[in-house]
C-alpha cells in the first residue's frame, strides 16, 4: 500500500473524526476520565471520590444543563497501562479532562500524553516536583497538565513544620533518621527533608532509602535503632502495612512521623490489625476535622456510601472535579485550551481548602498552592483506632499519645 | 551484637523458607511437578487466613486454619483442574508434558495473583501475631511470635519426617519418589499417592503463607518473589531433596540476613542468587541432589 493512500485514508478518518466531534449535542453529557488503582489503598479513592463529585454536580443541574459523566479506567499501577488508559480516554470515550493517579512514575508518563494530546490533565495524588516543574520549563507545551496534590518539597515542609510544633517544641527531640522508599516521589521530599528537619529543630543522623519491595524491615530498624534518634522521619506510599507492623511487633522504640501515605485511609487500621496506634502522618484531612464546610459533610457521605473512610487522594479528587466543572463553567466550553485558562484562575474552596493554582511564572506551574489560608495538608495520629488531627494547631482535636514501647527523650534542662 | 542479631532474626527466616520449600520440593519429587504457582497458594493463605481472623473475627489461630483450608483447596484445584488434565490430555506429546505443566502452573499462579488483587487489594496484609509481645533472648530483643512461628515450622517439619519414615502412606511416598513404576507393580495406586502428596503440599504451604503473614506481612505482590525463593532453594538445595532444601533454606535465609544487616538491606536477594548461579555451574545437582 502507498503512502499517499495512508495518508488519504488518515485524512478521511480525521475527517470524519471531526465530523462526529461536530454532531455532539448540547444536551450529551461532558465526559471525564478518571484513571485510579484499584487494588492500592492509596489510588482506590480516586474513581469512588470521582463519582461522587459527579453526582453532586448533576444533583444541582450540571454543567449549563449538561450532565457530567465519569468514566473510569483502572491503570494497576502501571505507568504502561495508565498511558494506554489515557489514549483510550481521549481518542475512543472523548472525554474533557483526565484525573489520574496518585503515583509520580505514573503521571509523569501521562504528562507528554496529555501535552501531545492537547488534553487537560490533573493528577490527584502524585506529588513529585518534576510534574509541575515541567510545566514551568516547556509552559506551552505542558500547559494541559496540573497538579491537584502538594508537590514533594511541600509535603516536606508541611511535615518539618509539624513536627516542629508537635515533637521539637513540646517533647524535646532533637534527633531524626529518614526513612523513604526509593521512588520519584521520594527524591524531592528528602532533599527538602534534608534542608528543613534541621531547621525545624531535628538534626538528621541517617538518611536511609530502601527498595518498595522490601518486605524484611527488621535490619532497616535495627540499623536506626543503633543511631538512637528521637523520631523516624517516614516517606512511604508504596509500602506501609509491612513496616507499620514490623514496627509495632518489635516494639521499636522510636516513634514514627511524616508522610505514610496508606495511613491516610481508615482501613489502615485493620490492614495493620491496629498496629498503626502512635504512627503520625501528613495528610489531606482526617474524619471530623473541618479544614472547610465542606471537609466533614464529604467525609461522611463517602463513608456512608463506600463503608470506608477516603484516603487523601479521595478529597483531593473529589475537590479536583468541582474545580474542573467550575472551569468548563467559566470557559463556557469544553474546548482544552479555554479549559486551561479557566483553570489558571481557579479561586475555589474545596474539602482540603481553597484551591489555586501557581502561574506560569511560579516554579511549581500549575501546582495546587500551598499556605496558611489555602491548602496546607494536616498531621494526624492514628489513636486507638481514630486518625487524631494533631496540626494545624487550628484544626488540632487531640494531642500527642504514644503507645507505651515508645521511649521518649528525656527533659534535661 | 550485630552477630547474634543476625544468628536470631536469620533463623526464623530461613526456617520460613524451609517449610515454604520442603513442599514444594517433596512434590517434585513423588509427582515430578514443579509447580509455579506455589506463591499464589502461599499468598491465597495469607489472605484468607487474614479475612477470616480479622474480618469474621474469629481470631487469629482460627483464622490460620481457615487459611491453612483454603491453601489445600487451592492446591486440589491446582492438581484437578491444572496439573492433571495436562498430564492425563492426549495431545500433549508425552517428553512435553513437563513443559505443559510448568506453563500451566506459571499461568494459574498469575490468574490467582491478579483474582486475588481484584478480591482483595495488593496491600500486604499481617495476621496479628499468634503471642504478642517480646522477649530478650541474649540481649537481642525479639517478637516472641517470631519464636513461635520458628518452633511451628521445625514443629511442622519434624511430622512431616515421621510422616513420611514412620508411617505406610509416607513410605509409599518416598518409594514413589524413587521408582514410580515399581511401586505400580506392586499394585499400589498411584492417583491415591499423587492425592496425598498434593495433601500435605497444601497444608506445607498453608501453614508457610499464614506464618508468613503473621511475621512479615503478605500480599499478591509476593506471588513471584514466594515461587521465586521456593525454586531457588530447592534448585540450590537438589531438586527433590528434603533435607538438601532445609539446608539451602538456612544458607539463603542466613546469607540474605547477613547482606541486609552488614551490606544494604536494599541488596537482599543478591548473593543468593549469585550462590544460585555459581550452583548451577559447578553442582548442577544441587547440594544434596541425586542426579
Amino acid at each position: 500500500m502507498s503512502k499517499q493512500y495512508w495518508l488519504r485514508s488518515m485524512l478521511l478518518a480525521g475527517a470524519a473524526g471531526l465530523a462526529f466531534a461536530a454532531t455532539a449535542r448540547a444536551e450529551d453529557p461532558i465526559r471525564i476520565g478518571v484513571i485510579g488503582e484499584e487494588s492500592a489503598v492509596a489510588g482506590a479513592s480516586l474513581t469512588k471520590a470521582a463519582q461522587m463529585a459527579a453526582d453532586d454536580v448533576n444533583a444541582h443541574g450540571g454543567v449549563n444543563g449538561r450532565k457530567v459523566e465519569v468514566i473510569t479506567y483502572d491503570d494497576h499501577s502501571s505507568a504502561a497501562d495508565a498511558v494506554r488508559a489515557f489514549q483510550r480516554a481521549v481518542s475512543q470515550d472523548h472525554v474533557s479532562f483526565v484525573i489520574a493517579s496518585y503515583i509520580s512514575e505514573v503521571a509523569l508518563a501521562i504528562e507528554p500524553w496529555s501535552a501531545r494530546l492537547h488534553m487537560p490533565f490533573i493528577t490527584t495524588g502524585a506529588a513529585s516536583n518534576e510534574i509541575s516543574k515541567q510545566v514551568h520549563k516547556d509552559y506551552a507545551h505542558f500547559k494541559y497538565t496540573f497538579h491537584g496534590w502538594l508537590t514533594s518539597a511541600f509535603i516536606a515542609q508541611s511535615i518539618c513544620d509539624a513536627e516542629h510544633d508537635l515533637l521539637v517544641e513540646p517533647l524535646h527531640m532533637k534527633t531524626a533518621v529518614i526513612m523513604s522508599e526509593d521512588a520519584a516521589w521520594t527524591t524531592p521530599l528528602d532533599a527538602r527533608y534534608l534542608e528543613c528537619l534541621p531547621k525545624a529543630g531535628l538534626k538528621v543522623l541517617d538518611h536511609i532509602r530502601f527498595n518498595p519491595d522490601t518486605t524484611d524491615f527488621t535490619p532497616i530498624f535495627r540499623q536506626i535503632e543503633a543511631k538512637s534518634p528521637d523520631v523516624i522521619i517516614t516517606g512511604i506510599s508504596h509500602v506501609g502495612v509491612q513496616p507499620t507492623v514490623q514496627w509495632h511487633d518489635q516494639q521499636v522504640p522510636i516513634p514514627m512521623a511524616g508522610q505514610s501515605s496508606q495511613a491516610t485511609t481508615s482501613t489502615f487500621w485493620k490492614d495493620t490489625n491496629g498496629a498503626a496506634n502512635g504512627v503520625i502522618t501528613a495528610s489531606a484531612a482526617a474524619p471530623g476535622v473541618a479544614l472547610s464546610p465542606l471537609t466533614i459533610p464529604f467525609t461522611e457521605a463517602y463513608q456512608k456510601r463506600f463503608g470506608d473512610s477516603p484516603s487523601y487522594t479521595g478529597y483531593s479528587t473529589y475537590d479536583a472535579v468541582h474545580v474542573i466543572v467550575d472551569a468548563f463553567k467559566r470557559a463556557g466550553s469544553t474546548d482544552a485550551d479555554k479549559v486551561v485558562a479557566a483553570m489558571e484562575k481557579t479561586d475555589l474552596v474545596g474539602t482540603i481548602g481553597r484551591w489555586q493554582f501557581y502561574g506560569k511564572d511560579d516554579p511549581f506551574t500549575h501546582a495546587v498552592k500551598y499556605g496558611p489560608g489555602l491548602v496546607t495538608g494536616i498531621t494526624f495520629q492514628w489513636q486507638d483506632g481514630k486518625q487524631v488531627a494533631l496540626w494545624p494547631a487550628a484544626v488540632a482535636n487531640g494531642h500527642v499519645k504514644f503507645p507505651s514501647f515508645v521511649k521518649l527523650p528525656k527533659v534535661t534542662n | 551484637m550485630l552477630a547474634l542479631q543476625i544468628l536470631i532474626d536469620g533463623f526464623a527466616i530461613s526456617a520460613l523458607y524451609g517449610l515454604g520449600a520442603v513442599g514444594f520440593t517433596l512434590l517434585f519429587g513423588v509427582s515430578g511437578v514443579l509447580n509455579l504457582a506455589h506463591g499464589g497458594i502461599m499468598v491465597i493463605a495469607a489472605l484468607i487466613g487474614w479475612r477470616a481472623a480479622g474480618g469474621l473475627g474469629i481470631g487469629s489461630w482460627l483464622g490460620s486454619l481457615v487459611g491453612v483450608l483454603a491453601a489445600l483447596v487451592a492446591a486440589y484445584a491446582t492438581y484437578f483442574a491444572v496439573v492433571r488434565p495436562i498430564q492425563r490430555s492426549r495431545a500433549i506429546p508425552r517428553e512435553e508434558t513437563e513443559i505443559f505443566v510448568l506453563t500451566g502452573t506459571l499461568l494459574w499462579g498469575i490468574m490467582i495473583q491478579v483474582g486475588m488483587a481484584w478480591l482483595f487489594t495488593d496491600n500486604p496484609v499481617t495476621i496479628r501475631p499468634l503471642i504478642g509481645g517480646v522477649m530478650e533472648l541474649a540481649g537481642v530483643r525479639t517478637p516472641a511470635n517470631e519464636v513461635l512461628i520458628a518452633a511451628v515450622c521445625w514443629g511442622a517439619i519434624g511430622l512431616l519426617w515421621l510422616l513420611v519414615n514412620r508411617t505406610r502412606a509416607g513410605r509409599a511416598l518416598l518409594a514413589a519418589s524413587i521408582n514410580p513404576r515399581g511401586l505400580v507393580l506392586l499394585g499400589f495406586d498411584l492417583d491415591r499417592i499423587y492425592l496425598l502428596v498434593w495433601t500435605i503440599y497444601g497444608v506445607l504451604a498453608g501453614v508457610a503463607g499464614v506464618l508468613l503473614a503473621s511475621f512479615l506481612g503478605a500480599g499478591t505482590n509476593n506471588v513471584g518473589q514466594l515461587t521465586a525463593s521456593a525454586f531457588s532453594i530447592v534448585v540450590l538445595g537438589g531438586l527433590g531433596s528434603v533435607s538438601g532444601s532445609l539446608i539451602a533454606a538456612y544458607v539463603v535465609g542466613y546469607l540474605e540476613t547477613v547482606t541486609a544487616y552488614v551490606i544494604a538491606p536494599t541488596l537482599r536477594p543478591i548473593p543468593a542468587l549469585i550462590l544460585l548461579v555459581l550452583v548451577v555451574y559447578v553442582r548442577p545437582q544441587g547440594l544434596l541432589g541425586r542426579r
